[in-house]
């Protein structure tokens, strides 16, 4: 009895510590949570460059897992986020960088946005001064004062 | 008349911005790369796995450097043109086989020919990332000092190389 029921016991120990090895298996480099931390973060500001509208926390291309893995072991060796973008720019351009930074390439990008609201502002107050003008330009006629007065009575 | 004149004249504007952008690449992603220097690598050989290739066993001549697998769809495109070029015997390619397995690219390169002065075995991808490789196929151009020229990504078209590829290559070979 005491003998089956150590059997038992055994061959669930047995299959707990492969199953532990199993799920050990399946994550390489993931021990870290400081590290882990740090992956997810620069996923979600890298392009994935196959699917191009996807960062690289979306994105399931090979590639993506493949840079996600080289990001992992950057942040494992205790590089800072700029240092492992840094090292991407230079292979893989700024278009990595999901979001583009300011430089004369990006200008127009960045400040046409707001050459266009400047643009709309000083249309808008041309046109409302016209308007005023016009208004001032045209004062009412006998007529219609009489009109006014009639109906004001 | 004059006032709609100047919605129409946007309009043309706007019209000819979104005409050119028919027919721009988002693909064709500037390289970083171009100008500098071709990251150093020590890859085993393709056909003799024992043997190693490095960039720098090419200094002194320009050289294609052709990245490509038996699994891509585009390499199978351009791979009769490359087979032409090494043909001339214009200039050396030598490819590097990406995240491929042994078998499949021998096969691949007996049943297709083979144009490459030999090819470097890429299995995981690393120096992939360090040549910012992400759409096999890819082509560069490597001058005698082992500075990268051009970059071409994708498949290499027939007027790719008779318009950039080669002329490049006969100004860099006079140099």
């Amino acid at each position: 009895m005491i003998k089956k029921y150590l059997l038992s016991l055994a061959s669930i120990l047995l299959l707990a510590f492969t199953l532990q090895g199993m799920a050990n298996e399946a994550q390489p480099l993931q021990s870290d949570a400081a590290v882990e931390a740090q992956v997810q973060r620069l996923a979600t500001q890298l392009r994935c460059l196959v699917c191009q509208n996807q960062t690289l926390a979306d994105s399931h291309a090979e590639l993506a897992q493949d840079l996600l893995q080289e990001v992992r072991e950057m942040a494992a060796k205790g590089m800072s986020d700029q240092a492992i973008i840094d090292y991407l720019v230079a292979r893989y351009g700024d278009f990595v960088r999901y979001k583009p930074p300011l430089n004369k390439t990006t200008s127009l990008l960045w400040l046409g946005p707001f050459a266009l609201l400047f643009l709309g502002g000083i249309g808008l107050l041309v046109m409302l001064r016209r308007r005023q003008a016009m208004q001032a330009e045209l004062p009412l006629t006998a007529a219609e004062t009489r009109q006014i007065n009639e109906l004001l009575k | 008349m004059k006032k709609a004149l100047i919605p129409f004249s946007l309009f043309i504007i706007m019209a000819g911005f979104l005409f050119k952008g028919l027919f721009l690449n988002p693909r064709e992603v500037p390289s970083p790369l171009v100008g500098k220097p071709a990251p150093a690598f020590s890859l085993p050989r393709l056909d003799q796995p024992a043997k190693t290739f490095s960039p720098k066993d090419m200094l002194g001549q320009v050289w294609l450097f052709n990245v490509w697998a038996s699994w891509c769809g585009a390499c199978r495109d351009e791979h009769p043109l490359l087979v032409g070029l090494a043909k001339t015997g214009l200039v050396p390619v030598v490819g590097m086989d990406y995240k491929d397995t042994a078998a499949e690219a021998e096969q691949w390169l007996t049943e297709r020919g083979n144009p490459y002065l030999l090819s470097a075995v890429d299995a995981d991808g690393r120096v992939g990332i360090d040549y910012g490789v992400y759409g096999v196929p890819e082509t560069y151009v490597i001058d005698k000092a082992g500075v990268i020229a051009y970059k071409q990504i994708g498949p290499v078209t027939l007027e790719s190389l008779r318009d950039d590829i080669l002329p490049l290559v006969k100004r860099l070979q006079a140099q």
